[in-house]
């Protein structure tokens, strides 16, 4: 029976998250948008706070993001881990995504750990802090065409690149590094390798200066020589033409909502800001009255919630799939595209709303609307998502429509 | 002078009218009759457009008696809540969607083109309709209808599947539905008795839902179209505008400001003295045969009030027509969206499909996706609405979305066939014209 409302079971999850957001995440916000590159030491505590909630949602890390939620009787519907990790991802990033990207123990290398790794991976990798290592100075979006290499050498993988845009790289505790066994074998001989941080020859270069999540720090490293243990691998060792890169690219299936649910969270703060102060102005949302027929602060804000509502319910129809085992990776590309566009400008058009308060630093909304960029560009840019997308809806191979 | 001052701006003053400005008017005159006679184009154009000024004043008179007996009316209960996010339909809803899919693609689509020529549905599409239940959806099985709980979820989804045909045609094949929601909903026993029997069988009258107003920025909320007290009951004064199958129907549900009480909803026979049809052809939704309905000086009983005049109840009615106009606008975006991917997969250009160029394939993987969240957010509001739930927010919201980007994904149709688009072989330009209406329609539907 459709019904599209918050699962009754994961009220109080969605509750805590929020609690949490206002405790821990609201009030260090400015502070480490100014204090770029400082360890958000409460963090710390938070983190630990949220272990002792098991299902807290906090991001993509200790629970996963595995398909198929597992038992399910035949013809039941259920609301499962991507759910709640999307609604609480949601929550959070209402409190701060450069915050919640900063998660110790919460990295998307987690994710990947989660997600493809064999049973004494994750065992081996249970409570440890991964980040995830994937673009490169001349490759982007174009991940198949890495650079990074990985040279079986006995019981080691050698490995010679340079990875930029490394989430928490230089705070967590290992790296899921994605490098190829053959370049001349293509995707398919692209491999993710977990990299532990104190291993010889993996060099940090820098942290980056950027625009928003400041909070978050972002890694720039060369590989020099990293010997990583085989058994680090994650997934198959074999070149399999059909499968190989597939299987990496499934982590995005299951991170994409994920990050979609981060834009969500910022522009719902943006808009619930913006309400507050369009009426200290004396504007007030009738939902009843023709849009056109109210002052254009508040046509412009229904417009604005509009586009808000349908990036948050796409978000949660992915995460709905995968929990019930259905391919989502057209929806999941669906709740990327809209949340992050519509997350920007949503963002960008409340600091135009609220005049000086929205662009000066007294209040945040000036900083959501720069941590929102990134929404549409970090897990495949808008245009990658239009890419899949079209492909998808067109039937074409990416031979096809380049 | 170039430009405007901030003091005139466009549309500020009235265009004058210059020597030479009069004498071209006059020229246009004398011209233009006899020009369009020996083309032989002015006859059909004045057949469409004023025939049914004519027809119009022989409106239907179905004497409406009541039947049987209650001692309450009828409600449907609200529907149950799972407590779990779940996106699939009932299996009865599917079965029903099913059907009428079939129906909107087998009958409605090959009819929509003659339907949007003539301005009218043909009768036996609409009877074809009424045979499979669209009426009846959501009529109590008490009183001889099939539903066992509020249907507004089932409504949506019926609307959707109809517009996925043709709008035009989907709007005549629900605008009887309108007042026999209405009347499940707000009607008390006397008039659920007397009305709704006719909608359960299987000649249901022409009936719409008549709120829309002829002028600029039409709030629902604040009516022209009168209702005054006298002694038995109420005299009703004013013109509606667009309303579907006008001249055709036989009962309607008029929104009229009551003095003293804010607008509310009357129950209005079309035998009654004072009440007139006149053909209001628009650019779109013309197979629905939009006309005025014009009351002047109209007598009513004081049963002829439905729902009390309770502001409650107005809202609630003027909420669930914006919930069907999407419902409507996701169907026609689901059109679009098959009909331009088949077209730019086709279509070769420069030596390859065109829908191998990102320019072209974007505008489709946009398309899909504002769709999708079209159809979540109406459903959200339907869902709520079913459960008997506070929907407001979330029909404003699917209001405005089904609005701006039903109507980009009509422009986007027909950009994306180019010059065909332009012209009627295809049916892209007749969306771009129906789907015109999402944004501005009140009323006409209720689900």
């Amino acid at each position: 029976m459709i019904n599209l409302e918050v699962p009754k079971k994961y009220r109080t999850l969605v509750d805590q998250a929020r609690q949490a957001a206002v405790a821990f995440l609201r009030p260090n916000s400015r502070k480490y948008d100014q204090a770029e590159h400082t360890y958000p030491k409460e963090l710390d505590t938070l983190a630990a706070l949220l272990d002792g909630l098991s299902a807290s949602g906090g991001g993509a890390g200790t629970g996963g993001v595995r398909r198929s939620a597992g038992k399910r009787k035949k013809g039941e519907v259920v609301n499962g881990s991507n759910m709640s990790l999307a609604l609480g991802t949601m929550e959070m990033c209402w409190g701060d995504a450069g915050l919640l990207l900063s998660m110790p123990r919460q990295g998307l290398g987690n994710a990947a750990i989660a997600s493809v790794a064999d049973e004494d991976q994750l065992a081996r990798y249970k409570g440890k802090w991964a980040a995830m290592a994937i673009t490169e100075p001349d490759t982007g979006s174009d991940s198949g065409a890495i650079r990074t290499t990985a040279v079986r050498d006995g019981d080691f993988y050698v490995l010679n690149g340079e990875k930029i845009f490394v989430t928490s790289g230089e705070r967590a505790d290992c790296v899921v590094v994605w490098a190829t066994l053959d370049r001349a074998k293509g995707k398919a001989a692209i491999k993710s390798f977990v990299v532990d941080r104190d291993t010889p020859g993996f060099e940090l270069v820098r942290l980056e200066h950027k625009l928003g999540i400041r909070a978050s720090d972002t890694a720039h490293f060369r590989l020099d020589n990293v010997r990583v243990p085989a058994s680090n691998l994650l997934g198959s060792p074999e070149i399999l033409p059909d499968k190989g890169f597939a299987g990496v690219m499934q982590t995005f299936d299951n991170t994409r909502p994920l990050v979609a649910a981060m834009a969500v969270g910022i522009a719902k703060a943006a808009l619930e800001e913006t309400r507050r102060l369009l009426a200290e102005a004396d504007i007030e949302i009738d939902y009843d009255r023709p849009a056109n027929s109210q002052p254009a602060a508040a046509a412009a804000f229904i417009e604005m919630e509009a586009d808000y509502e349908s990036a948050y319910l796409l978000t949660l129809q992915a995460a709905w799939m995968a929990d019930n085992g259905k391919p989502n990776s057209l929806q999941a590309s669906y709740a990327k595209a809209k949340a992050g566009r519509s997350t920007t400008s949503i963002t960008l058009r409340c600091v135009e709303l609220c005049g000086s308060i929205g662009y000066a630093e007294h209040d945040l909304l000036e900083k959501w609307s720069r941590d929102a960029k990134i929404m549409d560009i970090f897990e495949g840019t808008q245009q990658i998502q239009q890419l899949i997308i079209a492909r998808r809806l067109l039937g074409k191979t990416s031979a096809e429509l380049k | 002078m170039v430009g405007l001052s901030t003091s005139e701006g466009l549309g500020a003053e009235p265009h004058k009218r210059t020597a030479i400005g009069s004498a071209m008017s006059v020229l246009n005159r004398l011209a233009g009759a006899p020009l369009l006679t020996r083309l032989g184009i002015k006859e059909p154009v004045d057949r469409v457009v004023y025939g049914a000024t004519k027809a119009g004043f022989t409106l239907a008179n179905r004497t409406f008696r009541a039947t049987g007996s209650q001692t309450k009316p009828q409600r449907l209960p609200s529907a149950g809540d799972s407590g779990v996010f779940d996106l699939n339909p009932t299996e009865d809803q599917q079965l029903i969607v099913e059907t009428v899919r079939e129906f909107a693609a087998g009958e409605l689509r090959p009819a929509a083109s003659a339907a949007d020529d003539k301005c009218s549905a043909p009768p036996e599409l609409l009877s074809t309709a009424t045979s499979l239940g669209v009426t009846l959806v959501g009529v109590p099985e008490s009183l001889g209808g099939v539903a066992t709980d509020r249907s507004t979820m089932t409504n949506v989804l019926v609307a959707s599947a109809l517009a996925e045909g043709d709008l035009g045609l989907a709007l005549a094949c629900l605008a009887p539905a309108a007042v026999s929601n209405a009347l499940v909903l707000w009607g008390d026993e006397d008039q659920q008795a007397t009305y709704l029997p006719a909608f359960v069988g299987d000649d249901v009258p022409a009936a719409a839902l008549a709120i829309q107003e002829p002028r600029a920025v039409f709030d629902p909320f604040s009516l022209r179209t009168k209702a005054y007290r006298t002694a038995g009951g109420f005299v009703l004064d004013g013109v509606k505008s667009l309303v579907p199958r006008a001249a055709a129907g036989e009962l309607f549900v008029v929104a009229a400001d009551l003095e003293g009480r804010g607008p509310a909803l009357f129950l209005v026979e079309s035998s009654t003295a004072g009440v007139s049809a006149e053909a209001e052809p628009a650019m779109g939704l013309r197979a629905a045969g939009t006309g005025r309905l014009v009351l002047s000086k109209v007598t009513v009983a004081s049963t002829a009030l439905l729902g009390g005049a309770d502001a409650g109840v107005y809202a609630e009615c003027v909420r669930l027509a914006r919930l069907g106009w999407c419902a409507l606008a996701v169907g026609t975006g689901q059109a679009v969206l098959s009909y331009v991917t088949g077209y730019v997969n086709d279509r070769v250009a420069f030596g390859e499909p065109v829908s191998h160029r990102q320019g072209v394939a974007f505008k489709v993987a946009d398309i899909g996706t504002e769709l999708d969240g079209m159809r979540l957010v109406t459903w959200r509001a339907a869902a709520l609405a079913a459960r008997g739930l506070p929907f407001a927010r979330e029909v404003a919201l699917a209001r405005k979305l089904c609005a701006d980007k039903g109507m980009a994904i009509g422009s986007d149709g027909v950009q994306l066939l180019g010059g065909h688009g332009f012209v009627k072989e295809h049916p892209v330009e007749r969306w771009y014209r129906d789907l015109r209406a999402v944004g501005l329609m009140e009323g006409a539907v209720l689900v």
